[in-house]
């Protein structure tokens, strides 16, 4: 832990958890799913755009816009304007510098809004151009995504710490049973443990129900003075503890851990909590295997023991251990950047006790956390945030 | 002696004869053929289609290191450059013709009777005269009905030019003497074995605007007829009377070739023929 | 256990042949230098001139210290599986068509680990050696080997498609005048093509060697004269689609250069045969090959010209020769441009004097014809791009990568006049 002790959140809140309800393919542009998400929310904080001061925004398929093109195209005049090109570690990362801003008095109000479109050929396209790296050393490899990226590291994680696939299709069939209460979910049958076996193979070890299923969609949620949500009358969740990392362990010759694993024990201190009295997890769930390297480096079990870890806890949202309680971007669809804000949207509803499907009972704390950027063969960006009912 | 019974005695008579008549000067020969050197104009085409070879000539070797006792060249050029000879095959309408190569054309048609018809006054007032039906028929008056089979050479005299003025290309192309479609077609109706021009081409400089284009290559050629081009010394034949050799060389599927063209005349010697 | 590569079948005339499609080809500017390394089939990676850390992928600073000298240089190509992966679905056509495809993580004893595809011999946990060789799209690409050689390794799948293996493949030698020709029809034969055509200019002019030649197993001499444009036509027309590899002997030389000489005639022969002969073969038998790269066992897969290694850098005693091969060369390289959709390499395997009449006064070391067949044949089953083949092919071209000025003043010391 630091000498300098991290500056508390206080004052700062989370408003207004907005989702658009996701559709496998649209037309529509990622502009169109922003605005969208964008509107909402600021309809329901009784803010017009043009008095808005402060907008976030993450979307893989805004190109050739950026966040500028976005202002003008949305008519916004914000004193306080960012980029988050950090996937699914994109909701927490845009909540940490916001919450900075609207604390040292820079900006009133921040709009984070994460949205894609999905064409048939978005996601083709999009990963031929993903990164620089991708382009040169992996791509090249016949993975066309992350699928074999990440097959790679559970193979690696179930031959070096004996996990099993029953042990990754217990957190899949928790999260899909957590989906069949939430609204907006794209997966809409209950899922067994049989069918998660037998699935259909993309990338041996990984198969069809370990990937998540790319949709179209947006999320967003604002943050604001702690008075001026009082004021809106706006349920609000205060701010713990947050943490960011970005290519932790890069002399790991394959990816076992993410950046949490460096900076765990300054997210629990900060929140004065241990890990036990969390009452609800909502992880980065691109792969189930990622979720467990969560439940790992974010210190509910040590590492190589979270197949321990799951087959000892039940992992529904009324579970010993709630997890992904909307159901993950497993159940609910990844749409685009808008998979690194749905953990943050879901954890949001759920301490303010406003969740759209399952409540979790007496949720006063929620972490949080995200993952994103296979650059090439692991995982960069990592962020968590421990979240508080006010 | 005769070598077997089927020999004919008259054909030998003629050949003797002939032989005779060319010793004692009776009958000449005229040479129609232009030297065929690197710098003789060859037909210019649009620069999008494929040209045609200019004439060149490499030294093997000459008495020397190369070769000490003997002296040869290699020689290129195109089908059609120089004096030259057009077989139907060259032209799309005649692609189908049988015999319509210059190694398939049978080797007794490259000697033939030939009618020259002078149009050398009409070229020199205007570059782009054509030999008209009225030309053809006005001929016919004066000496006979073209007969079937016979050379047609278009007299203008243009083999005297030299230098630019030969193929004289202005902005807009090729300014030089030819016949017009109407000319073309009563010459295939006359049934002829060929026709040739001292130009670079049967057609006129300005012939692709006729309609059809270069009327004397679609229709000859499509009648199964030739073409001979580059002549000289036309004004040294007789209108009609004069027997032409034109062989061209035998190329395996060949369009056309370089040649040498020569024509037999009566003597123009100052002894007046003898009464026969 | 690699499954030994069966003859295919014969072709059903009724079915569409497959047309190629290639594997990824963007790269960096910095990640292309890796295909330089695997046209010679050489593993090379940047190097950290400061701290001496091995990167991977090729960037443009130590990922360690942030120095800017990195190097290329050969580095081990020793590793270790970590893990496997069989891709099943892919959003890449070309993956698509050809999964099952295995990848894995191998980490190199050199440091940095890498994706990479798999031999079918290859377990994790267990050693390896990883190749750097070119792929459909003439990209260098990583591919890890069982550390010592399994049997039929070179029969499996993933690794034919980076090889150019002549085994049940037809192959046409352009020119059997010459004992080049001749070795290479042995070889050829030897390394299991099924027909090895062999083209013959002027059959009424008789060569050494024109009988042992029709006497070599499975060798077939045909017509062909890469001067006459016809007899291309016609040759192409009979076996133009069967044609998987075309190796280019033909070849005019003879000694002088630019002034010496007293005419142009020579001259015009060797850029008549050596270069136009090579645009020729390349109109009559390009285009069906370029169809057929990725038409099965014995698909389209090669395009072999043997050049003088003068082609860099010109050897005054043989100057007109050098310069009709440096024409020959840059054609080459515009084939290759043209051959890459179809997926088919052009492969240029250069030497220095061959050991023939021509060059009989010049001093060794020279290039003989069955070295000149064993190292187009190793080329081929490595599927390599660039090839210098004999000590003075090695030597010059590492000069001529050192200074080519330097090369050329060196090459071109004559005798006083």
């Amino acid at each position: 832990m630091n000498a300098t002790t991290r500056q508390a959140y206080d004052g700062v809140v989370i408003t207004t958890p907005v989702t658009v309800p996701y559709v496998r393919y649209s037309k529509e542009s990622a502009h169109w799913w922003i605005a969208s998400a964008l509107g909402e929310a600021l309809r329901q904080a009784g803010i017009r755009s043009r008095e808005l001061d402060g907008f976030s925004v993450s979307s893989f398929t805004l190109a050739p816009d950026t966040a500028v093109g976005l202002v003008q195209h949305l008519g916004l005049t914000p004193r306080w304007l960012d980029h988050i090109p950090m996937g699914g570690a994109s909701g927490v990362a845009a909540l940490r510098r916001a919450a900075r801003a609207v604390q040292a008095g820079d900006v009133d109000v921040v709009a984070c809004v994460a949205g894609d479109a999905n064409h048939v050929d978005s996601f083709r396209r999009m990963l031929s151009s993903f990164s620089r790296f991708a382009q040169d050393a992996s791509y090249p490899y016949g993975s066309g995504g992350p699928n074999a990226c990440f097959a790679l590291l559970t193979d690696h994680y179930m031959r070096k710490f004996n996990a099993t696939r029953e042990d990754f299709g217990r957190i899949c069939v928790a999260q899909r049973a957590n989906a069949l209460s939430f609204p907006h979910a794209i997966m809409k049958k209950p899922l067994s443990l049989e069918e998660y076996m037998a699935a259909r193979p993309i990338s041996d070890p990984i198969a069809l129900f370990d990937c998540v299923m790319p949709v179209a969609g947006a999320e967003a949620f604002l943050v604001m003075r702690e008075e001026s949500a009082r004021a809106a009358n706006l349920p609000a969740a205060r701010i713990l503890a947050t943490i960011e990392r970005h290519n932790a362990f890069p002399d790991d010759p394959i990816q076992m851990r993410g950046g949490w694993a460096m900076d765990v024990d300054e997210l629990y201190a900060m929140a004065a909590l241990s890990p036990a009295e969390v009452d609800f997890v909502e992880t980065y769930d691109d792969y189930p295997v990622i979720c467990m390297m969560q439940f790992e480096d974010l210190g509910f079990c040590a590492k190589g023991e979270a197949p321990e870890f799951v087959r000892s806890h039940t992992l529904d949202t009324h579970g010993s251990f709630p997890h992904n309680t909307s159901g993950g971007q497993l159940s609910a669809g990844q749409a685009g950047a808008a998979g690194g804000y749905l953990g943050l949207v879901e954890g949001v509803r759920q301490v303010t006790g406003h969740a759209l499907g399952a409540q979790v009972e007496d949720a006063r704390t929620g972490l949080v956390s995200g993952f994103g950027m296979i650059n090439f063969d692991r995982g960069l960006c990592s962020s968590a945030a421990i979240i508080a009912r006010s | 002696m005769s070598l077997d019974n089927v020999t004919s005695a008259a054909g030998q008579a003629s050949l003797s004869g002939l032989m005779m008549a060319m010793a004692t000067g009776d009958v000449e020969v005229v040479d129609l053929t232009h030297t065929l050197d690197p710098d003789f104009p060859v037909i210019i085409l649009p620069p999008e289609f494929g040209q045609c070879a200019r004439f060149r000539m490499e030294e093997i070797s000459a008495y020397d290191g190369r070769g000490p006792a003997w002296k040869w060249h290699n020689i290129s050029c195109c089908e059609h450059t120089g004096t030259h000879f057009d077989a139907p095959i060259h032209w799309v309408s005649g692609r189908d013709l049988p015999n319509n190569a210059v190694d398939t054309i049978p080797v007794e048609r490259l000697i033939a009777p030939v009618c020259v018809i002078d149009c050398s006054a009409g070229a020199a007032a205007n570059d782009d005269y054509e030999l008209s039906v009225d030309d053809i028929l006005a001929w016919e008056l004066k000496h006979e009905r073209i007969p079937s089979g016979c050379w047609v050479l278009m007299r203008t005299d243009w083999s005297k030019r030299r230098g630019a003025e030969y193929l004289n290309m202005r902005d807009d192309g090729a300014h030089s003497p030819g016949p017009n479609p109407a000319a073309v077609r009563l010459l295939v109706e006359r049934d002829i074995l060929g026709f040739g021009t001292e130009t670079v081409g049967t057609d006129a400089g300005q012939g692709f605007h006729f309609a059809p284009p270069n009327p004397a290559h679609f229709y000859f050629h499509g009648a199964g007829k030739y073409g001979l081009q580059c002549l000289s010394n036309v004004d040294q034949l007789p209108p009609t009377g004069a027997v032409l050799i034109a062989p061209p060389l035998k190329i395996k599927q060949g369009t056309g070739s370089p040649l040498r063209v020569m024509a037999m005349i009566p003597g123009r010697c100052a002894t007046p023929a003898a009464a026969s | 256990m690699t499954l030994p590569l069966q003859p295919p079948p014969k072709k059903d005339p009724q079915k569409r042949t497959r047309v190629p499609v290639r594997p990824p080809a963007q790269r960096s500017r910095t990640g292309t230098y890796l295909c330089a390394f695997a046209a010679e089939g050489r593993f090379a990676l940047q190097v950290c001139e400061a701290c001496g850390a091995t990167q991977y992928p090729p960037r443009e600073a130590c990922a360690v210290c942030l120095s800017m000298a990195l190097t290329w240089r050969d580095v081990p190509a020793a590793g270790m599986v970590l893990a496997d992966t069989i891709v099943r679905t892919s959003t890449v056509v070309y993956f698509r068509e050809r999964t099952p495809w295995r990848i894995g993580t191998v980490q190199l004893s050199c440091g940095p680990s890498v994706m990479c595809h798999l031999h079918g011999d290859c377990e994790v946990g267990q050693p390896v050696r990883v190749i750097n060789r070119l792929d459909k799209s003439g990209h260098g690409v990583l591919m890890a080997l069982p550390q010592t050689d399994t049997a039929h390794m070179e029969d499996d799948e993933l690794l034919r498609e980076l090889t150019c293996d002549p085994k049940f493949r037809r192959v046409l030698i352009t020119n059997g005048r010459s004992a080049a020709g001749q070795a290479l029809a042995q070889a050829l034969s030897d390394a299991g093509a099924a027909i090895v055509f062999v083209g013959e200019a002027e059959s009424w002019r008789p060569y050494p060697g024109q009988d042992a030649l029709r006497q070599i197993p499975n060798v077939e001499v045909l017509p062909m004269d890469v001067t006459d444009t016809d007899s291309l036509t016609e040759l192409a027309g009979e076996i133009g689609g069967k044609v998987d590899i075309l190796i280019n002997t033909a070849r005019f030389v003879r000694p002088g250069g630019a002034m010496d000489r007293e005419d142009i005639i020579f001259a015009r022969d060797e850029m008549e045969v050596n270069y136009l002969g090579l645009m020729r073969l390349a109109q009559s038998f390009g285009p069906a090959m370029r169809a057929r790269g990725a038409d099965g066992v014995n698909s389209a897969t090669a395009w072999v010209n043997i050049l003088s290694v003068y082609a860099f850098s010109n050897l005054p005693e043989f100057g007109s020769f050098a310069a009709s091969n440096a024409a020959a060369l840059s054609l080459s390289q515009c084939l290759r441009a043209e051959m890459r959709p179809g997926g088919v390499r052009v492969m240029n395997v250069f030497t220095g004097p061959t050991e023939d009449d021509w060059h009989q006064p010049l001093p060794p070391p020279k290039v003989v014809p069955s070295a000149l067949a064993r190292g187009v044949v190793a080329a081929l089953r490595d599927g390599l791009e660039d090839v210098y083949l004999g000590d003075v092919a090695k030597d010059l071209i590492e000069r001529w990568r050192a200074s080519p000025k330097v090369l050329e003043r060196e090459l071109t010391e004559v005798e006083d006049m």
